[in-house]
């Protein structure tokens, strides 16, 4: 049912691209997949849809997906995550009013995030261990059918798409002097097959949130040097 | 004929409170303090020289073994309404003053005569309970109050007719201290060399008025006698608290919970026909005592972010009573788990707010409201505080600054974000906070493990290090020592206090903020 995510080619509209796709989805007949907030460093990397699992594997970048969502006024769970940095998602965005964290489900992480997927529109999992196939199929289907998505930090068995942290260059630290200030971080965007889509992110220190940086090579290569490129948005 | 006054006056209420829910003796000093400061203490205290405006250090200096009690105006108010009840039984027409103290109508003729009648209270508060009881009756109020004063344990004074000016003569300036506003001008007296009540009245009142401000000459005019009766007698408040009996008692959580639906419902609706809310609660459970008389074993006041319906008031009876027979207390007022049968369950309004100021909008509360719902399942299935929601707050280590509050309660006691806090780590927030610390290593080239000397120098190079979750990594780049040095007299809570603080970047790009301390590595904080 799902349509196939095909990477599009240099100087195709990504949004056409994206209308095409509802349409054919509602002539299928299944539920619309709603595009939902993203952070807008990521929007041009990813766009979230209702009813999608994403897999990532770095903290921050976990809590920078959902971010976008919660600052637009959408509710967001964190299940399994007890050693969540509060100020660090406040930083990226996150509202803390409609922030809700669950962060010791035990054995009960299943129902309880099932629970959760019906009453807020992002969930944020950090699997204790290996998901089996079937439990991931029964929140998914619940996923759909109640137009949230899924953030898990860590494996999950059919992601949509899937962030990963390939190379990580830190500023600020000399040996013994200065202090942390920013992160540079090249993320890689795997959908299935396809070959993974690549870009810079910057996440500053002063401002809080990241910043996206466009790559001279444009997306799909993987080559050049990092921070070779110009900031075209940054959000506090 | 202008009404007399009676004042019952109970002394240092705050501690006599305090005492009273802490379950201690009364005998014992204590003191109530407020922000480090001494603000009131009981007889046994100031025996010991402990006086009010004391310093938290020199007041325990005085009298080592002093109850330190904080001060919760709410707690003063809420036991002084028990007086207040017991009062109101003898005679109608209270006016509460503040908490300890009450005024009310002195009566003619009933009992045979005022020191009749104030013996009459006295034994009836004595009887319930309250030990340490002053009345004075007199002409005007300020008159009766410092006739309260004057009197004994139990005991009272009653200024005849006409001799309030003739009694107020007599005092000293510092009797008008029980008014705190009152200290300014006290002082100002003394240097003047007016020593007594009698002095300052026997001035002229337009010069006072000149000289000590309208408040002066208010104090003139009361010393004079001519002081007004405007008791503002309060109405009873309507009886809101809701309770159930259970006969014969229940032992399982969900058959109280089931049976305490209906009762939640009619506590509701009484609040509502008031065109109340309740935004606080007290939910008491009783257990039959070795008498058959009822004891309470389980109270706890619950707060709620917006109002409590019934729904959520039958949650709270739920996660109170399993809470304690799991015996996983998380409430410091809770008195014991839930061993015997619950033979009753009180509801009793602590904070009851106008619904106007809850109301919904004229749509509905919408997504909030199935938002509160599902968190209610997840809770019903997890536990109360398996549910929380994240708090920002200020604090120097990472763990410090933020906190979490259990979903349906408001956060308490944070400590403000907005103040400098020196020493705290600039730049980007950790986006993992351990709670507690994790044990790690830092080693230097040679393999040795980096420590931090007494002068807060490196001893070598960090050149690995080993964090939970990674293993041994080579070191990218490290920043540090910051030296730590809080609250190292404290003898629980983190392990990092007299300690140093470092930046670790591993080779992978991941970034850990660790402690060390006494030659021991921690790490606090992961910038993954």
């Amino acid at each position: 049912m799902t349509a196939l995510p095909v990477p599009a080619p240099d100087g195709v509209d990504l949004g056409v691209v994206a209308q095409l796709r509802d349409r054919v989805t509602a002539m299928q007949g299944g539920p619309p997949r709603l595009p939902l907030p993203t952070h807008p460093a990521l929007a041009e990397l990813l766009q979230l849809r209702a009813g999608g699992a994403y897999g990532v594997d770095s903290a921050r970048l976990a809590l920078a997906l959902v971010a976008g969502a919660s600052a637009a006024g959408e509710w967001v769970a964190v299940v399994g995550w007890p050693d969540l940095g509060v100020e660090a998602a406040l930083d990226l965005g996150l509202d803390p009013a409609r922030t809700v964290l669950v962060p010791d489900p035990g054995d009960l992480w299943l129902e309880a995030t099932a629970a959760l997927v019906d009453v807020v529109r992002l969930v944020v999992l950090r699997p204790r261990g290996v998901v089996d196939p079937k439990s991931a199929s029964v929140l998914e289907a619940r996923l759909r059918k109640r137009s949230a998505a899924l953030v898990v930090w860590g494996d999950w068995p059919r992601c949509e798409a899937r962030l990963s942290v390939e190379r990580v260059r830190w500023t600020g630290a000399e040996r013994g002097e200065g202090r942390l200030r920013e992160r540079w971080v090249r993320v890689a965007v795997r959908r299935g097959a396809a070959p993974p889509r690549h870009a810079d992110l910057r996440f500053p220190a002063e401002q809080g949130g990241a910043a996206r940086l466009e790559r001279a090579g444009g997306a799909g290569r993987a080559e050049g040097a990092e921070g070779a490129g110009r900031v075209v948005g940054r959000v506090g | 004929m202008a009404g007399r006054v009676l004042v019952v006056w109970c002394p240092d209420w705050s501690v006599v409170a305090a005492l009273a829910e802490e379950e201690l003796s009364l005998g014992a000093p204590a003191a109530v303090l407020s922000r480090n400061v001494v603000e009131v203490c009981n007889g046994p205290a100031r025996d010991e020289g402990v006086r009010r405006g004391m310093r938290r250090r020199d007041a325990q200096s005085r009298c080592p073994e002093l109850v330190l009690l904080d001060a919760n105006p709410e707690r003063d108010a809420r036991a002084f309404e028990t007086v207040l009840g017991v009062v109101e039984e003898v005679r109608p027409g209270v006016a509460p003053l503040r908490p300890g103290l009450l005024a009310l109508r002195a009566p003619g003729r009933y009992g045979g005569g005022e020191p009749h009648a104030a013996a009459l209270l006295a034994e009836t508060l004595v009887g319930a309970g309250v030990w340490d009881v002053r009345i004075g009756v007199a002409d005007d109020l300020f008159t009766a109050e410092q006739a309260a004063r004057r009197a004994g344990v139990q005991e009272h004074v009653v200024v005849g007719p006409g001799e309030s000016a003739v009694f107020l003569r007599s005092l000293p300036v510092d009797a008008l201290l029980a008014d705190p506003a009152a200290e300014e001008l006290v002082s100002l007296l003394r240097r003047l060399g007016l020593r007594t009540l009698g002095d300052l009245g026997a001035l002229p009142a337009a010069d006072v008025g000149r000289r000590f401000g309208t408040y002066g000459a208010e104090v003139h005019r009361r010393v004079r006698g001519e002081g007004e009766v405007a008791l503002a007698a309060r109405t009873p408040p309507p009886e809101l608290a809701r309770e159930v009996p259970f006969e014969p008692p229940l032992e399982s959580v969900e058959a109280i919970c089931f049976s305490v639906r209906t009762t939640a419902e009619r506590f509701v609706a009484g609040l509502a026909e008031r065109q109340l809310v309740a935004t606080a609660v007290r939910v008491e459970a009783s257990c039959a005592g070795a008498h058959g008389e009822d004891v309470v074993v389980s109270a706890r006041s619950w707060l709620h972010p917006r109002h409590f319906s019934a729904r959520d008031l039958v949650d709270r009876v739920h996660w109170q009573l399993q809470g304690q027979s799991q015996g996983s207390v998380r409430s410091r007022r809770a008195a014991g788990p839930v061993l015997e049968p619950v033979t009753r369950v009180r509801f009793v309004p602590e904070t009851a707010e106008p619904a106007a100021a809850h109301a919904e909008a004229l749509w509905g509360g919408g997504a909030d409201e199935l938002v509160g719902r599902g968190m209610a399942r997840v809770q019903a299935m997890l536990g109360y505080d398996a549910v929380l929601v994240p708090v920002a707050q200020g604090g120097r280590g990472p763990a410090a600054r933020q906190a979490a509050v259990p979903w349906g309660e408001r956060p308490v006691g944070l400590r403000a974000v907005d103040r400098p806090w020196p020493g705290r780590i600039p730049g980007p927030a950790p986006a993992r906070v351990f709670a507690e610390p994790l044990p790690g290593e830092v080693h230097d080239a040679s393999g040795v493990p980096v420590r931090v000397d007494d002068r807060g120098w490196v001893t070598g190079e960090p050149t690995t290090v080993r964090v939970p979750d990674a293993g041994w990594l080579p070191v990218d780049a490290w920043a540090g020592p910051w030296p730590v040095d809080e609250a190292w007299w404290e003898e629980t809570g983190s392990p990092v206090r007299r300690a140093a603080r470092f930046q670790v970047v591993g080779v992978d790009g991941r970034a850990w903020l660790m402690a060390c301390v006494d030659g021991a590595w921690w790490v606090e904080a992961g910038y993954d």
